[in-house]
């Protein structure tokens, strides 16, 4: 028996669903930009899974997809992670809950 | 594709990125994170897209896993205090995995088993790189250049 | 007669191989495998110790004095006393240590230095993991190298640790920029990122005489040099191993480590060392070829290991002559000239290809190379920085 494209998916849900768990409920920033890079990579899985157990196409339009994927997700980092430097700076802290000058 | 391998790759994957989301200590769920990207990147090889998975290792371990580790350092005064968890996220992840699994469990047409494929050569995406994507590869490199610069700003030392 | 010598560890490994005839093909793809890393094991961890011995035999010589001769033969069992006695010290984990990672960091780092070898062809069919787009696995497993010496100078809980492990990282990041940029036009010129394929690429001779390795163009010997420079900091090696300055911060990111730690560390620089000077003269020096056709019936795994002898003596020889530089003179060559060099490499590869390749491309390359090199120079100012020094005395 070898792996169908359905435990891929599972696995790749499942990736997503702890990615967005460490986004949701953790409260230090960078726990939450480590939830979001790790949504994309599962995101970045599927991808991948689909061009592989698709129809084949030249040029190999997943296998793109993904790499663009990575390089915004290495951008994004760059800049969420300053942004947690700044508001650090600011703060003196990286809890998100106390980040709430702007409440009304 | 190898069962055995799937399946130690799944459990590696999986359970990194569960420490990851939920260990105490800063540095270890950052260590975890790039464990779990170390596991995806098997997935990859294992599929036959090798190319993007020593792109993403090199891209994630070597800089964003490094970005994270130092972002941690830098904000270090702060990393010792205790901090809650908020039990909503985790029913909320809950139910998506849920509604996800049950979705892709009910899709007939996903119980497929791999076609046999020619391997996907470096040349051949270097070539789509340049033909195909040529634009898009060239927006990515402006973000990228972009992203630099808005990074150094933000971070960069005001003179009084 | 030569052909069979030459490839005697390929029929040696098809032979044991054999045995295993009928088995499933995961047995003999695991089994495979398993010789391919106990053999680069075998062959790195001898030439590890020799190589420890060696240089400090050398360094001895350059130094003017005798280097270790009591232990053996001309001091050869040098590094088994050594091994015994990292071996049989006490292993110490400090109190306010983060352990695991403490423990994790030298793993880490080894197994990355050791799988870097990996993908190094060592002679004719002798690349014991043939992947297309080996130079990007080598470069993939060297990025968490730093990963681990982070997690080294951060474990250890100790200022000298973390002040090393950042002098380590912000060198290593800023060098794996023009390492990688050198590399760059030699994967143009060839069209692969396979290892097999470049060195495949520097086969045959030009007029029947020269060789044909990429460090005979212009374009190619500053790639080089610019390569070697880069892997002399990827390795922390003298003159830039401010990351372990001794006189300053006792031992970097190595401080906190005792026993066989520390020999991991130790071990994994030098791997570390091998590996890049492979693949170095995988790019540049023609890998396992030889040097002139009457010579080709010397074995191709002789003249890998001879090139390798070669650039590991001019690496002690460095060792040996060169002064430590400071942090910020590390810095400022690796911004200032590196790149920009490393990336008019990238142009003059491209002028000596589309002017054909042959000894019009030769000139063409020079010419870039030497302009970029004179408006640099001038931009820099090197002239007044690097004159002369005058001594003056307190009267």
């Amino acid at each position: 028996m070898t792996p169908t494209l359905q435990v891929f998916l599972i696995v790749s849900a499942a990736l997503f669903s702890i990615g967005l768990l460490a986004a949701l409920s953790r409260r230090h920033a960078i726990f939450i930009l480590i939830g979001i890079e790790m949504m994309l990579a599962a995101a970045n899985l599927n991808f991948i899974v689909f061009w592989r157990f698709g129809p084949q196409h030249q040029p190999p339009v997943g296998v793109m997809i993904a790499l663009f994927s990575i390089a915004i997700a290495a951008a994004e980092a760059a800049v969420g992670l300053a942004i947690v430097i700044a508001v650090y700076r600011h703060y003196r802290s990286t809890n998100v809950d106390e980040f709430n000058q702007l409440r009304g | 594709m190898n069962t055995a391998a799937f399946i130690v790759i799944a459990i590696v994957t999986l359970s990194a990125a569960m420490a990851a989301a939920t260990l105490r200590k800063l540095m270890h769920a950052a260590l975890s994170f790039a464990l779990a990207i170390v596991g995806l990147a098997a997935f990859f090889f294992l599929v036959g897209a090798e190319f993007v998975g020593l792109a993403l290792v090199f891209i994630y371990i070597g800089a964003v896993a490094v970005l994270i580790v130092f972002t941690i350092l830098l904000t270090r005064r702060d990393v010792q205090k205790d901090r809650g968890f908020n039990w909503s996220g985790v029913l909320i992840a809950a139910a998506v995995l849920a509604s996800l699994t049950w979705s892709i469990l009910k899709t007939q047409s996903t119980a497929i088993v791999a076609p046999h494929i020619r391997a996907l050569t470096v040349k051949q995406i270097g070539q789509a790189l340049m033909t195909t994507y040529v634009w898009p590869m060239q927006c990515v490199g402006l973000l990228l250049t972009a992203a630099l610069i808005g990074a150094l700003l933000l971070v960069i030392e005001e003179k009084p | 007669m030569s052909k069979s010598i030459d490839q005697i560890f390929v029929s040696a490994k098809h032979w044991l191989l054999s045995w295993l005839d009928g088995s499933p093909s995961w047995l003999i793809q695991i089994t495979s495998s398993l010789i391919n890393i106990f053999a680069l094991l075998a062959v790195f961890l001898t030439l590890f110790a020799l190589m420890s011995v060696l240089e400090r035999k050398i360094l001895g010589r350059i130094q003017n004095r005798y280097g270790p001769n009591r232990v053996g033969p001309f001091g050869l069992f040098q590094p088994v006393a050594d091994g015994i006695k990292m071996l049989i010290k006490e292993d110490i984990v400090p109190v306010r240590a983060d352990k695991s990672v403490h423990f994790l960091a030298p793993i880490l780092i080894a197994a990355a230095a050791i799988l870097a070898l990996g993908v190094i062809p060592y002679g004719r069919n002798m690349t014991p993991f043939a992947i297309d787009g080996g130079i990007l696995f080598f470069f993939a497993v060297g990025s968490t190298t730093e990963l681990a010496v982070f997690m080294a100078g951060w474990g250890s809980n100790n200022k000298f640790s973390m002040l090393g492990a950042m002098r380590a990282i912000a060198q290593m990041f800023s060098y794996e920029l023009p390492l990688l940029v050198t590399v760059l036009p030699v994967v143009m010129v060839v069209g692969s990122l396979g290892p097999d394929r470049i060195v495949a690429a520097q086969a045959e001779y030009t007029y029947g005489l020269v060789p044909r390795w990429f460090v005979f163009t212009p374009w190619g010997a500053a790639a080089f040099i610019l390569f070697f420079v880069s892997g002399l900091v990827e390795s922390n090696r003298t003159p830039f191993d401010v990351p372990e300055g001794e006189s300053e911060i006792v031992a970097g990111h190595m401080t906190e480590y005792s026993g066989f730690k520390y020999a991991t560390f130790f071990m994994a620089e030098y791997i570390g060392m091998f590996a890049i000077s492979g693949l170095g003269l995988t790019l540049f020096l023609g890998g396992w070829h030889a040097p002139a056709r009457a010579l080709e019936f010397v074995p191709s795994y002789m003249w890998f290991f001879g090139k390798l002898s070669v650039l590991l003596l001019v690496y002690v020889w460095v060792r040996g002559t060169l002064p430590r530089t400071r942090i910020d003179q590390i810095m400022n060559l690796a911004w200032k000239f590196m790149l920009p060099m490393a990336f008019t490499c990238v142009i003059a590869a491209a002028v000596w290809h589309y002017a054909g390749r042959g000894l019009r491309g030769w000139l063409w390359s020079l010419i870039v190379i030497a302009s970029v090199y004179i408006v640099l120079s001038i931009v820099l100012d090197t002239r007044r920085k690097f004159a002369p020094r005058v001594y003056r005395f307190a009267e």
